[in-house]
């Protein structure tokens, strides 16, 4: 039987706001999915580092304080360095136009305030469903 | 007489219906037909059943509950003349990138017509960072103003009549690190004091509950807070030294019920702490403010105020025996509802807010922010700002409502909602004792637990479409965006990170080792910290290096993760 989808919800930087992290964790774990969820202050190399021990196959950033445009792709940096096969996702307050410079460096989504759970759980579980 | 209903389509009437039909003695003849598309069982946004009709309840205590406003226990109001004496304050939570640009925001506002000032520190600044600091990478100017020491305070309010206007500061772990950079930046243009007047949200407890920017572990971070109390009942008697804040326990999920009950506990637990240090509560207390939410159900809100006024000043009298009328008041501030606001369909937002704040005014509120419509996705414009200004000024001085004290006292609902909100504060009140207190309660993650709760469920009404979010997931539309974002001065950290740098090489090296020394000795003892704080900013000492010295004496706060 295929392992269930290991997911990392990470809350990287000062930003206390855990309340859309929670939520959505929450969901993919009702959703049948292995949620670990990092707590908050997170620096990008920590997340990295938990990815990897935890063997995840997503991970989920999430930022409500505007830190979005220098410590996410300091995580797909590290994830590219590291040559981890991992989906990453973001959500939180991510202005429209910063929405293009995430993805241009691996991020596969970024679900913005208002985005029905039940997209994120099918965003994921589509997209990882080759390895399951 | 019953009431009787009449429903098309659709079952019985409510348990809740016929519980108060019968309760009701004196009920007229009413016959209510529901629409077939609508749900019976109104559910609000504590999940309180409600019912169809309310109706004259014979046996409501008038004196008792309610009495006139600006009398005990002041459900309706802590004035008699409300805001025919004066209106609320206008105060507009503000603050990105550096001190002189926010200064600039300041008076922007203050020129269009706001009457307080209210200032968002940025997170390095919220955690006790400085803007050089490795945990500040990416995170300078974002959510507020960077303050790494009193200069930077002194640029921030450049120009700025500190005697006349009241400045509210939102900040909690290094509350009284900043407190003292304000007082060290006044007195330094020569105001008293005395003669300041202004808030330091300073409530670490919520922050363990419910906003997470907390430094220090419980117990000396309460320390931090009671030396506040003293050093402000005794010098700055103007001052509120805290703000305790349901505001950010309804934001991260909770109801409005649980944050009636959360707050107010924390407020029982800052009133204990205090007396324990030996404090008269009757000098101390009427020092403390309140700050709640104001969120999308009208009605309930309004109630929410209501029975925190009742709570409290029952408590504080009942309970803590006090006896000086000003401490039996609860004083607040209100922000409209953050998390209501869509990044769909911006433009919505207004009516949102402008909704919001007339349940703070009709409330009582003593001062009122405004969300800008452009929240959910970066920080506010100032056209945008000064829209939910101006929404403020509509209220104010077009609508009338300020015009007659508590106009919804009495309303068979209001009251009805009101006592039960006040019921249900009390069960909760029960189940924090049962942890030893909201200490332990924090510590075993009730608050925590009881929070993610809500805020899932609340989630999953919103995706079953069981609470529709206009432009969200009804009436929605696929235009795309167009509203203009702001954008900070990309040099900003840089310049920052030089003016600290330099103000490290230029400060008098002997007066700032001495400070810092004093400082760690009286962490390490048992007196009150606000003096040698004071001292150690007014010797240049930055936020990072006063916070830092208390991080070594204190230790830190690792929070259990809940989910």
């Amino acid at each position: 039987m295929a392992r269930k989808i290991r997911v990392l919800i990470a809350k990287p930087g000062l930003d206390g706001h855990d309340r859309g992290a929670k939520v959505v964790a929450r969901a993919l774990r009702d959703a049948g999915m292995e949620v670990i969820y990092t707590g908050l202050h997170q620096s990008p190399e920590m997340i990295v580092q938990t990815a990897m021990q935890e063997d995840v196959d997503a991970i989920g950033l999430s930022s409500l304080s505007g830190a979005h445009d220098v410590l996410f792709p300091r995580v797909m940096e590290l994830v590219h360095k590291n040559k981890m096969k991992v989906l990453v996702t973001a959500g939180g307050i991510i202005p429209e136009e910063d929405v293009p410079t995430l993805k241009k460096c691996g991020i596969a989504a970024v679900f913005g305030p208002g985005t029905p759970i039940e997209d994120i759980v099918k965003f994921h579980k589509e997209r990882l469903k080759a390895k399951h | 007489m019953a009431l009787s209903l009449k429903k098309k389509g659709r079952g019985n009437p409510s348990r809740a219906t016929r519980r108060n039909a019968t309760r009701t003695k004196k009920a007229a003849a009413t016959e209510i037909v529901e629409t077939a598309d609508r749900k019976a069982g109104y559910k609000n946004q504590s999940w309180m059943d409600t019912d169809t009709v309310y109706l004259p309840n014979a046996e409501f205590a008038y004196d008792d509950k309610l009495g006139l406003p600006g009398e005990y226990p002041f459900t309706r109001g802590i004035h008699s003349n409300m805001y025919l004496g004066r209106l609320w304050t206008m105060r507009q939570f503000a603050g990105f990138g550096s001190a002189s640009e926010t200064n600039e925001r300041f008076k922007y506002l203050l020129s269009h017509g706001e009457t307080g000032l209210s200032v968002a520190f940025d997170y390095p600044t919220l955690y006790g960072y400085d803007t050089d600091d490795p945990h500040s990478e990416g995170e300078y100017g974002k959510c507020g103003v960077a303050v790494s020491s009193m200069e930077d305070m002194t640029a921030l309010f450049n120009g700025i009549p500190l005697d006349r206007v009241s400045t509210s500061m939102t900040i909690n772990g290094p509350a009284s690190i900043i407190w003292a950079m304000y007082l060290g930046a006044a007195e330094s243009r020569g105001f008293h004091k005395s003669m300041l007047r202004g808030t330091i949200q300073n409530d670490v407890l919520k922050e363990y509950i419910a906003q997470k920017s907390f430094i220090f572990p419980p117990a000396p971070s309460m320390r931090l807070v009671i030396d506040t109390f003293e050093y402000g009942m005794r010098n700055v008697p103007r001052w509120n030294t805290i703000s305790i804040s349901g505001y950010h326990i309804r934001e991260a999920g909770s109801t409005a019920v649980q944050e009636l009950a959360f707050t107010l506990a924390d407020g029982f637990e800052y009133v204990r702490q205090g007396m324990e240090r030996g404090m008269d509560p009757n000098l101390f207390v009427p020092q403390l403010s309140f700050f709640f939410n104001a969120h999308n159900d009208f009605f309930e809100e309004i109630a929410k105020y209501r029975a925190a006024r009742r709570i409290w000043a029952r408590e504080m009298k009942e309970t803590f025996g006090l006896t000086n009328e000003r401490a039996l008041k609860l004083r607040f501030h209100t922000q409209t509802a953050g998390c209501t606001l869509t990044a769909e369909q911006p433009e919505n937002n207004i009516v949102r807010v402008t909704m919001q704040a007339m349940a703070a005014v009709l409330g009582g509120t003593q001062s009122l922010h405004t969300n800008s419509l452009d929240e959910a996705l970066a920080l506010p414009t100032e056209k945008a700002v000064r829209t939910a200004l101006r929404t403020q000024q509509v209220i104010a001085y077009e609508s009338g409502i300020p015009n007659v004290v508590d106009p919804l006292g009495g309303s068979y609902y209001l009251e009805w909602l009101t006592d039960e909100m006040e019921e249900r504060a009390y069960r909760i009140f029960d189940e924090i004792a049962l942890y030893g207190g909201v200490i332990g309660a924090i510590e075993k993650g009730y608050f925590q637990k009881a929070i993610t709760e809500s805020a899932y469920r609340y989630q999953k009404d919103v995706d079953r479409r069981e609470r529709i979010i206009v432009g969200v997931n009804e009436f929605t539309t696929d235009e795309p965006l167009d509203i203009p974002i702001l954008r900070l001065d990309p040099k900003g950290r840089d310049k920052q990170i030089a003016r600290l740098r330099k103000l490290r090489r230029t400060r008098d090296r002997a007066k700032y080792d001495a400070a810092l020394d004093r400082l760690r000795k009286t962490a390490e003892g048992e007196s009150n910290t606000m003096p040698a704080i004071l001292d150690a900013v007014k010797a240049n000492a930055t936020l990072g290096e006063v916070t830092g010295v208390l991080r070594e004496v204190f230790g830190e706060y690792r929070e259990q993760r809940i989910i």
